[in-house]
Order: C-alpha cells, then structure tokens, then sequence
C-alpha cells in the first residue's frame, strides 16, 4: 500500500517567484517524515509539488523529477487526477464540503471514482471512519451535515475521506494548526496507527510535534525574504532533534532563529 | 475618532519650529488641554478614560438615528406593499362585479362591451409559459456561461466578458422587444417550419402561420433573463471556499467534478434565487412582449403558431383604449400577476429553506 518517493532537484516557482531550489529527498514507505522550517520557507510548495496541488494556483509550476516507486509523477503521459488519488491530501484548515452529509463527505472520492453501490459505499465509509477514529463519535449521525462536527472532528473527516480512497502517500497540511491540544493528541495518535498502512509526510510548524510523530525530518530555510527555499537538513529525527549536522537547524530548533 | 486627529495636526502645525518629540508632546498637552472644553464628545472621554472613570452612555446618537432610520425604511416596504394591494383590489372589485363571464374560464377581453366580458386564464397560461420556456432556454445558457467566466476562462477574460454580459442587461426591454419583432422573427419562423417538418408529432410543435408566436416571445425574454442569471450565479460561483475546490482536485476530482462535487452544491441556492429573480423579470416583462407576442386569448400549447398573451403585455396594448371598467378589468389581471409572482417567491424560499441545515452550517 505504500510506496517511496524521490525528489531530485525540485524547484517550484510561482509566476516570476522562484519558491523552493533543488530540493532532493527520499521519502521511504510506511515512515512519517516531518518538513519543518520558518514560515515562507517553501515545506508547503514542496509538499504541495507532490501531489501536483502545486500547478493548480495560476502560473504556478514545478521543475526537476518527483517520482513514486520509480515512476515520474510529472511525466507528460500521466493523468494528474491517477497522481491525486495515490497521493491524497489533508489540508490545514479542515475542509468538509459543506452541503454534504458526514457519509456524503466520506465516499466523495469513491463517488469520483464511480463506485455506485451503496454496501460498497457503506463498507468503505465504515473502514475509513473507524481508521480516521471518528466512527464511535459519529455512527449515529452519518446523516447529519459534515460541517457541524468540531474542529478535531472535522479534521479527521478530512482524514477519513482522504483514506477512503485507499491512497498510497498521505500528504498533510499543518493538520492540527486550526485544532485544540487534545484534538491534535487524537491526530497524532491516529498518524502512528496511520503509518502502517500508508506514507505520510507532514508539514508542521510544532517543533514537538515533528519530534513526537515523525521518523524522519527535513529542515527547510531561506536566506532571506524574496529567496528561494532550500533544504538544510534531512536526517533521522531524533538526530536532528538531539545531535543536528547544521549549525542553522541548531539555532532554529533551539529557538535562536525563526 | 474623528476629531483627535485633527486636533493634534493642528497643534503640530501651530507655527513653532520644534523638533519631533516636542512636537509630539505639544500635541497632547493641548489635547488634555482642551479636553474639558468640550466634554460630551465620546473621543475625549475615551483619551480621559484612564483618570476619570468610564465614558458615559450617550443618551441620543448616531447609534440610535441610525436604528430609527433602518426600521423605518424596513415599515416602508411593508406600507407600499400594502398600498399597492389596497390599490388593486379597491380598482379590481367593482370591473368583476361587472363582468358577466367567468373570470377565470372564459377566453376573451371585452370589458368594454355592454355587459362586459373577459378572462384572466389565457393571459395567466401565457405569462406562465412564455416565463417558463424563457427560464428553460436560458438557464443551462446562463449556468454555462458563468461557470466559464468563473472557473475555466483566463482571469481577465472573464472580467471582460462578464462586464459585457452585464451590458446586455442594461439594454432597454422595448429595444428588445423591436429587435424580436423585426429581426429575429424571420429566423424563428424559419426554425418553427423546421421544428413542425420534423417534430410536428410532439403537439408544441404545431401547424402555423408562423411569425409573432409564444417561441418568439419567450426566445426573447430568454435573452433578456440571460444577463441577470448569469452574472449573479457567476458572483456565487466565485465565493466557492478555495478550500472546497482543493479538496475535490486532492481526491483526483477533474475540473468538471470539482465543479459538480463542489461548486455547484455550494452555489445552489444563489442559482437558486438567480433563476427565481430571472423568473421574476420574466413574468412581469411587458413591454418586448406586447411587440413580440401575437395578442390572442385563447390557451393553446402550440409554441410555433402566431398568438399568445401575457398579463403585462395585454395590460400595455390595452390601456389606452379603455374605460371605466376595462381599467378596472385590467388592475384585476394585474392583481393575478402580483399573486403569481407572489407564489413563486415563497416557492423559492421554501426551496432555499429546506436544505437550510446544510447551507447555514456552509456559511
């Protein structure tokens, strides 16, 4: 179910905007991997680079190799919307599509991918509620709009709705920045029971977090405001967290810089 | 807010050379200063605040004119409305006391006869279906149009196109209703030949003669809800959360699944309410109608033959000839207009309402 990703020499740009330069990183399978940095560093283009999220913004676009298991994600044959279903997305803010039903939100991706039939559907909405954790809090109401549920809740509907369509990378987004302690305790939970089954790499802004959940973590910087973003360090968490390789992941962490 | 400013400009520019921290300090001292000379202004009370307690509430301001002024424009609607009905029925009553046919059934506008007789029914069919054949042409028009202006066409593109679909809205209805009449009713006599060669089983499509026909009409009011339909659900479609949208293409949606998985729901009761004010302008359209239509009262599902009416339309072509009572028959059928309009708009709340739910919690 889950599969490695290669990036070599990314170099994102917006418009005229350069945002990240060559950055070159292997994500390996069933791992959570963190991407931390100071804000406009260039960890959510690089992550948004992807799962070709990036392109979407106008005259956004994406230079150097990404590919899963081998295969170039950017190749000019491959269908965008293939890449978007392996590699599924949860955003910072949590985003339910409002006018939908808590089942609704669930199977959307399913029901883009033409899946019709209701036990399927129902099977599905199941696995993926009980996975994301929500199921118990839920089952009741799956009828009730998506929207209403807290924050946390909504956040791992998001979550529900991105693995229900069995991807194999999952991408976040600052997941918990929206959310409240204990919510983010239920996501950080859910990331360690996650990571059997699929790839996940996080963006966050938690230094804490990044050492909690993740098994590895890359280091993003920029030089100042206007340059491009660079990777600095990609290492074993606990050793960029106790014994960094760089003197400026030292000063970032420990709180001299960013 | 507005006065402190002002002041300690003044005191600033008060003619001394000084540097900025004495300019600075000769600012507020003028403004203690100052201060108790005028102290009902809630300004001063504010910058005294930290000495003297808490502002006192005002007991007339701007707050309150401002509450009066809303309610009272609030009472206004309701008073016309109520003005208008009073108007109608107090005009209406005595003309339907005097009509000696069924107003509802019978076929015909002769109030000026001796006894009088007329008829709301064909003129009521006729402004529902020329309505409603206007709404079923424009609308897929309309939705397509603004989901290409919205999502698919180059940013100022769209903004070009949708400023000259908003100049089609500003061309007078009588212009309108010229252009139908002179011009575009050669090509849709044309079309209703072929409709009839073709589909004449279908009973719309009938025998002519063809020319000022209920297609025509509603081909034209068609053009005219177009704008209206197109720019509002244009605005709506551009308030869909990006957040939506990217959540859609994240799950592998294409352009046009995001659009139906997330643009859509979230637009449908603005469409809504765009289709409903489009069937609004339709309904009470008089003008091009009574050029374009053929002002006859008979109801007939023949879309293509010369005929058709509608209540505002017959209102304005007959006018002018009436008297006493024909004016009195005419308020009448404008009263059945003011109804079905009125039934429409509570169709649409209603609508609107029961997916409250998920539309509130969308806000």
């Amino acid at each position: 179910m889950a599969k490695r990703i290669d990036a070599t020499d990314v170099t994102a740009y917006y418009g005229g905007f350069k945002a990240i330069e060559n950055i070159n990183l292997t994500v390996e399978p069933k791992t959570v991997t963190a991407l931390i940095g100071p804000s406009g560093c260039g960890k959510s283009t690089f992550l948004r680079s992807i799962n070709r999220m990036h392109e979407v913004l106008p005259g956004a676009r994406v230079e150097g190799s990404l590919t899963i298991d081998g295969q170039d994600i950017y190749h000019r044959d491959v269908d965008v919307t293939a890449v978007r279903r392996m590699i599924g997305m949860v955003f910072q803010r949590p985003n339910p599509f409002p006018t939908m039903s808590i089942f609704e939100n669930v199977v959307a991706g399913l029901r883009l991918n033409g899946v019709r039939r209701k036990s399927i559907l129902d099977e599905a909405a199941e696995k993926a509620l009980r996975a994301a954790n929500l199921w118990d809090e839920v089952k009741d109401r799956l009828g009730k709009p998506g929207a209403g549920l807290s924050g946390g809740q909504q956040q791992r509907l998001c979550i529900a709705r991105t693995i229900a369509v069995e991807p194999q990378v999952v991408l976040m987004d600052e997941p918990c920045s929206a959310l409240d302690p204990i919510s983010t305790l239920a996501i950080e939970d859910l990331m360690f029971q996650l990571k059997d089954k699929f790839t996940i790499i996080i963006v966050t802004h938690n230094m804490q977090q990044a050492a909690r959940v993740s098994d590895r973590t890359a280091f993003f910087s920029i030089e100042k405001t206007g340059d491009p973003g660079r990777l600095i360090e990609y290492d074993n968490t606990q050793k960029i967290f106790s014994n960094p390789g760089q003197k400026k992941t030292e000063d970032y962490i420990t709180g001299r810089f960013g | 807010m507005g006065e402190t400013p002002h002041r300690s400009a003044h005191a600033g520019t008060g003619g001394h050379p000084v540097t900025l921290g004495h300019e600075r300090s000769a600012g507020a001292s003028a403004r203690v200063a100052e201060a108790p000379v005028s102290p009902r202004t809630p300004d001063d009370d504010r910058g005294l605040g930290g000495g003297g307690g808490l502002p006192r509430a005002r007991a007339f301001g701007a707050e309150r004119a401002f509450r009066g002024v809303t309610l009272a424009a609030g009472v206004a609607v309701l008073v016309i409305i109520a003005a208008i009905a009073v108007f109608l029925i107090a005009k209406a009553v005595p003309a339907l006391r005097a009509n000696s046919a069924n107003f509802w059934t019978f076929e015909g506008w002769f109030p000026n006869d001796d006894p009088p007789t007329f008829g709301i029914g064909a003129l009521a069919f006729g402004t529902v279906l020329t309505a409603l054949l206007a709404l079923l042409v424009a609308v897929p028009v309309a939705l397509g149009i603004a989901l290409y202006l919205s999502h698919y066409a180059p940013r100022r593109l769209g903004t070009a196109l949708g400023f000259v679909i908003d100049l089609l809205a500003a061309v007078p209805s009588v212009v309108f209703g010229l252009w139908g009449r002179d011009y575009l009713v050669g090509p849709v006599a044309d079309l209703s030949a072929w409709l009839n060669r073709y589909f004449g089983w279908i009973p719309i499509f009938g025998d002519g003669p063809y020319g000022n026909s209920i297609l025509l009409g509603s081909l034209v009011l068609a053009i005219m809800v177009l704008p209206i339909i197109t720019s509002l659900s244009r605005e709506v479609f551009l308030q869909t959360p990006t957040a939506n949208e990217e959540a859609a293409l994240a799950l592998g949606a294409t352009r046009w699944e995001m659009l139906r998985t997330a643009v859509l729901p979230y637009g449908r009761p603005g469409i809504i309410a765009a289709v409903m004010l489009g069937l609004g302008r339709a309904l009470g359209e008089t003008i091009a109608l009574a050029l374009t239509l053929g002002s006859t009262y008979a109801i007939s599902f023949n879309i293509l033959a010369n005929g058709g009416n509608s209540i505002a339309a017959n209102i304005a072509n007959r006018f002018a000839e009436a008297n006493e009572t024909g004016r009195g028959a005419l308020i009448a059928s404008g009263l059945v207009l003011f109804a079905i309009t009125l039934v429409v708009n509570i169709t649409a709340r209603a609508i609107i309402y029961r997916r409250r739910e998920f539309t509130e919690s969308a806000a």
